[in-house]
């Protein structure tokens, strides 16, 4: 029998695989960003979860604003990511300080 | 018990995948993973009984994200290798980490209770189908707050834009000004003469 601990134990798994991901890879942002995503994945797994095993749909509501947030951040961050590669020909996370504006 | 076995196979793929995803030594393999990884937690959410979600999670992330990230990595010209330089250095401290982080996160949700309405074993039983259900409360309770994500949407589409523009020296774009700043007597007229007489200017 499935129980909702189950749902719990993915979320939580998955949740730290991303911040594994993006200690890891903390020169690539591409993968941070790919990381970042796996956590609100998990966070949505954890609403999905609550809203089905309690029966009150607030948590799918709350899934679906957390899915949108999640692509609006996808594409503010890759638009940053191709200006930064435009302009200094790498992505990696140590030169970002050199922006200035 | 088919639906243990879903479970445990959507599961055990959806945490493989994200494994594959951080690990992966080409970026379009991970994005490749990533694309796996959404599609067994949106068969995670089925299970849950939450189809609008789950439909939701194949078209925004694997639709439209997946695709976005897709496209970032190929049109990139990025020397990847460079930058795992440090992966290795930090593998055994990070995985120590994340397994404390995995621990304590396993040791609150088991000695989690939250009182009787939720015991946590059956999945409640729902009264309408779930996109009706869901779509009612969306442009009911939730009208305000739906309305903002779609605000949010706008500015993200609009700041991605125009960060991403530039203007380029190289092309001879059509000037939409001046053909709509033209007047009849700026232009050229073309007449036809009769012979000894001349032109009106």
């Amino acid at each position: 029998m499935i129980g909702l601990a189950h749902y719990l134990t993915v979320a939580a798994i998955l949740f730290t695989i991303g911040v594994l991901g993006i200690f890891l890879n903390r020169r690539n942002v591409i993968l941070m960003l790919m990381a970042i995503e796996l956590i609100l994945l998990a966070v949505n797994i954890n609403l999905v979860a609550f809203s089905a095993y309690l029966g009150d749909l607030t948590g799918q509501v709350l899934a679906m604003f957390v899915l949108t947030v999640a692509a609006a951040e996808a594409a503010i961050g890759l638009a940053i990511l191709v200006i930064f590669f435009r302009r200094r020909g790498s992505i990696a996370v140590d030169d970002v300080n050199r922006m200035h504006g | 018990m088919i639906a243990s076995i879903a479970f445990y196979l959507f599961a055990t793929l959806t945490i493989a995948s994200a494994v594959a995803v951080i690990f992966a030594r080409n970026p379009v393999h991970s994005v490749l993973w990533l694309i796996v990884a959404f599609f067994n937690s949106a068969g995670l959410m089925l299970l849950l009984g939450a189809e609008f979600i789950a439909m939701l999670v194949v078209i925004v992330y694997v639709g439209a994200v997946a695709v976005l990230f897709l496209f970032v990595v190929m049109m990139l010209d990025i020397d990847f290798a460079s930058l795992r330089t440090g992966f290795t250095r930090n593998l055994p401290f990070g995985i120590l980490l994340a397994l404390v982080l995995l621990t304590e996160i396993i040791v609150a949700v088991s000695a989690w209770k939250a009182g009787p309405t939720l015991n946590g074993q059956r999945i409640a039983q729902a009264a309408q189908p779930n996109i009706v259900a869901l779509g009612q409360l969306l442009y009911s309770r939730y009208l305000f707050p739906f309305e903002i994500a779609g605000l949010i949407l706008l500015v993200a589409m609009i700041g991605a834009i125009v960060l991403t523009h530039r203007r380029r020296r190289d092309t001879r774009p059509q000037k939409a000004w001046r053909q709509i700043g033209r007047r009849p007597k700026d232009a050229i007229k073309l007449t036809d003469p009769e012979v000894g007489e001349g032109v009106q200017l």
